[in-house]
């Protein structure tokens, strides 16, 4: 296993094992780079991945039991919330986001939408919207093509090329065929037959065949919030990393809490200071800095990255950094059917429908999204939380209920476009502090408008498409402002303009030559709210350029 | 009442001694129940788990992928055996109160035409909870029960305890502290000690499993409900 000195610069410290980071760990070290990957949470193995859905935890659900280990642990590091910056935040968990080697591509659904063409476009398309930083990015779909198809055939993503009328043009199929379709993404069909709505087989990050090497996923169905034994999910942990690692020139280095990425007289960046494993400090030195620690903790990092040449916190001169953070947005509704569908097996998902991706003036506000169908509970979740409305809460009744429904039960979930509010920020808690002295994060977040009305609108297309698939009982999620977030987005936004982004379109920060920044906190739109896809395609073409800088001398 | 000498030695007694039909009390019966041996130490899932996979890491990965449902399937299977021949010993609750606290989570999820939380042994699976990861609800359930006691005797003077009531007369009870925060957590456990992996302590047999049609396989092949049958048999 490569260890390296901390005393000795290696090329690049890449600050964060996940979805983005084991992209990039694994670019630029096939690349001839030597690279140390600082990750606070563990590395986990095969045997850490159990069946058991107690040690899963959601943020929207009570924690009902102790910590999972797959994901940040509000107990160390707590984040406040207040809707408005008028309001006072208070202790309640925001954002969750995978916190292991692998990150959130350790646990996520494994939904994998590209972008379509729009979404890069979108606010030259649709016209300014007030109130909003509702703007173009710097890259068009054409740019990031290339790149979405590197991350398709390099991590071992499942579907079916030309399958969605919608879908962006594309210079290559899926390299595997898609998963075996389940009852919800049959019923997901008929309802979309009938309403001429057009389904198709869900792009997912989950190997259908054997893949180099790995294992073709066996259907166990501990699959969103679980860690997959098999490998099968193609999270970074599973693919690139271990080919980061085979290269002898990349260390990932577990248990390193980063509280600040360092500069020298020259406002260059030199390295990370973190505490390791024993909470010691440590200073491990670096030509270069790549930082994907997601789109909540990358911003509060470079927030307590202040020095005397940057006051206000590190690549934030122009006051962007932690600004226009984008949550989830999504609704739908759930449905009885009255066969079972045993939803509980296989992976989370099988068919999506994007005939309502792009937003439509008609409609009388902005917003588009995307459905699936799913039931996404297991047996202690759905008893507790997924019930259908008006059943009892305990006694025959509820037991009843229990019986007949849970494996008949399903959810069409909308994942929705979220606009970009200077208003919605991560910033540092002025009192509360976490486990390791350093400021806590603070939240701050109002949807907009237009946000609800989306959700509202697409609750109603879930209903629609329930009815028509035939379901006996159905009820919609009503439209809820978001409080919590496991998709974090858009708080380092990129762009041309030092005064409108935080990096440019290389993801290099426009005030620090040797950062670059490359995870959720780059986008500039929410897309569809299904960001994986995106985030790795972003760092397989940031990877390309900053071995290129490094090659040709630009980074230094 | 058979007695058998188990490998380590510790005196154990056959069967459920809910089913033993000697000249006891009901409330003897359970009593009985709740009074049995200490276990050996637990050996938690995961390392078993761990073990079965660093006792193959020397095996070939074809092999492996050959066999490893089946090493799965078999996991699981001594699982279940081994859960089902389980002797569990309260480590928080007295017996009196497990009886008050069975009865209880006996209205919850109660037992009809199938299994409920008595058969399932939430009970054993809540007093296991009190002592490790919810330990810091003990007061709580402490005083819960002593609140289901006085509540019980002021409404029924003549009974004293809430499991000698009737099954109606309980429901009656329980109806008046419905919104309480105990019966929240009652509620909450039961339900989890119900559905959760047996190695909890609940969900004894899989019964909860059952009763829901969970399969709890851990490999499954394609059809996996009767949608995709239909279409499957369609084409």
């Amino acid at each position: 296993m490569t260890r390296f000195e901390t005393a000795t610069p290696v090329d690049f410290v890449v600050i964060g094992a996940g979805a983005a980071g084991g992209v990039v760990a694994k670019e630029l070290s096939t690349a001839g780079f030597k690279v140390v990957v600082l990750e606070q949470g563990p590395y986990l193995r095969a045997e850490d991945f159990e069946h058991d859905e107690l040690k899963k935890k959601r943020i929207w659900s009570p924690p009902y039991i102790g910590q999972d280990v797959l994901t940040n642990d509000h107990s160390l590091q707590p984040n406040t919330f207040r809707k408005t910056a008028k309001d006072k935040a208070v202790l309640a968990p925001a954002v969750q986001y995978g916190r292991c080697v692998g990150g959130g591509s350790v646990h996520f659904t494994a939904n994998y939408w590209r972008f379509h063409e729009i979404d890069f476009i979108e606010r030259s398309r649709w016209g300014p919207i007030e109130g909003t930083g509702f703007a173009d990015w710097p890259i068009t779909y054409a740019d990031l093509e290339p790149y979405y198809t590197k991350a398709e055939w390099d991590l071992g993503i499942s579907g079916l090329a030309g399958a969605s009328p919608f879908d962006p043009p594309r210079s290559k199929p899926y390299p595997l065929p898609p998963l075996p379709v389940k009852s919800s993404g049959v019923l997901m069909d008929r309802g979309a037959q009938k309403l001429g709505w057009h389904s198709f087989p869900a792009p997912l990050a989950i190997l259908s065949q054997p893949y180099r090497g790995r294992e073709a996923c066996h259907h166990c169905g501990y699959c969103i919030f679980f860690g997959c034994e098999w490998g099968a999910k193609s999270s970074t942990l599973a693919s690139v990393i271990p080919m980061a690692e085979e290269t002898g020139r990349c260390e990932v280095r577990t248990g390193c809490y980063v509280r600040k990425i360092s500069t020298d007289k020259g406002g260059r960046v030199d390295g990370a200071v973190y505490f390791d494993s024993q909470r010691q400090e440590q200073f491990q030195k670096a030509k270069a800095v790549v930082l994907c620690a997601n789109g909540a903790e990358t911003p509060r990092l470079l927030l307590l990255s202040k020095s005397n040449l940057f006051p206000d916190g590190l690549a934030n001169s122009n006051g962007l950094v932690g600004k226009y953070l984008m949550f989830d947005c999504d609704s739908g509704a759930s449905g009885i059917f009255e066969h079972s569908l045993n939803e509980y097996k296989s992976v989370v998902v099988t068919r999506v429908i994007h005939d309502f991706y792009d937003s439509d003036p008609k409609r009388g506000f902005y917003g588009g999204g995307g459905m699936d169908a799913r039931l996404e509970a297991y047996p202690v979740e759905y008893a507790l939380f997924s019930m259908p409305p008006g059943t009892p809460k305990w006694g025959a009744g509820f037991k009843r209920s229990l019986q007949e429904h849970y494996n008949r039960q399903l959810m069409i979930l909308t994942h929705l476009t979220t606009l970009p509010l200077e208003s919605n920020t991560i910033t540092l808690d002025p009192e509360v502090k976490d486990a390791w002295g350093l400021p806590a994060m603070r939240v701050t977040y109002k949807n907009h408008p237009d946000d609800l009305k989306n959700m509202a609108f697409f609750s109603d297309r879930a209903l629609e498409l329930l009815d028509a698939a035939g379901a006996q009982k159905k009820w919609a999620i009503e439209p809820q402002e978001s409080t919590a977030s496991v998709h974090l987005m858009g708080t380092c936004r990129m762009g041309n303009d030092p005064k409108t982004s935080v990096v440019d379109k290389y993801h290099r920060a426009h005030d620090v030559p040797n950062l670059f920044i490359v995870d959720g906190s780059s986008f500039v739109t929410s897309g569809r709210n299904q960001p994986t896809c995106t985030i790795q395609a972003l760092a397989y073409r940031a990877s390309d350029y900053i071995a290129r800088m490094a090659k040709s001398g630009v980074i230094g | 009442m058979e007695n058998a000498k188990r490998h380590d030695g510790v005196l154990q007694r056959q069967g459920d001694s809910a089913n033993d039909t000697s000249s006891r009390t009901p409330n003897d019966m359970i009593l009985l129940r709740f009074h049995r041996p200490r276990p050996p130490v637990d050996q938690d899932s995961s390392s078993r788990r761990q073990f079965v996979i660093r006792s193959l890491s020397g095996i070939g990965s074809a092999w492996l992928t050959l066999h490893w449902p089946a090493i799965l399937a078999a996991r699981d299977h001594a699982h279940a055996a081994a859960q089902a021949d389980a002797q569990v010993a309260l480590q928080f609750l007295s017996p009196e109160q497990a009886i008050e606290i069975e009865a209880a989570a006996a209205q919850i999820i109660p037992s009809d035409e199938t299994p409920g939380a008595r058969e399932a042994r939430v009970v054993y699976f809540i007093d296991r909870a009190l002592v490790t990861f919810e330990g810091d609800k003990q007061p709580a359930y402490t005083r819960g029960l002593k609140d289901l006691e006085n509540r019980t005797k002021s409404l029924f003077p003549q009974a004293g305890k809430f499991s000698s009531l009737s099954r109606v007369q309980q429901v009656q009870l329980l109806e008046t502290i419905e919104m309480t925060e105990f019966f929240e957590l009652l509620r909450v456990h039961t339900i989890i000690g119900f559905l959760a992996r047996p190695e909890y302590g609940g969900n004894h047999g899989e019964v909860g499993w059952k009763l829901i049609g969970f399969e709890n396989k851990g490999v499954y092949s394609p059809p996996f409900g009767y949608y995709d049958t239909e279409t499957v048999k369609g084409k």
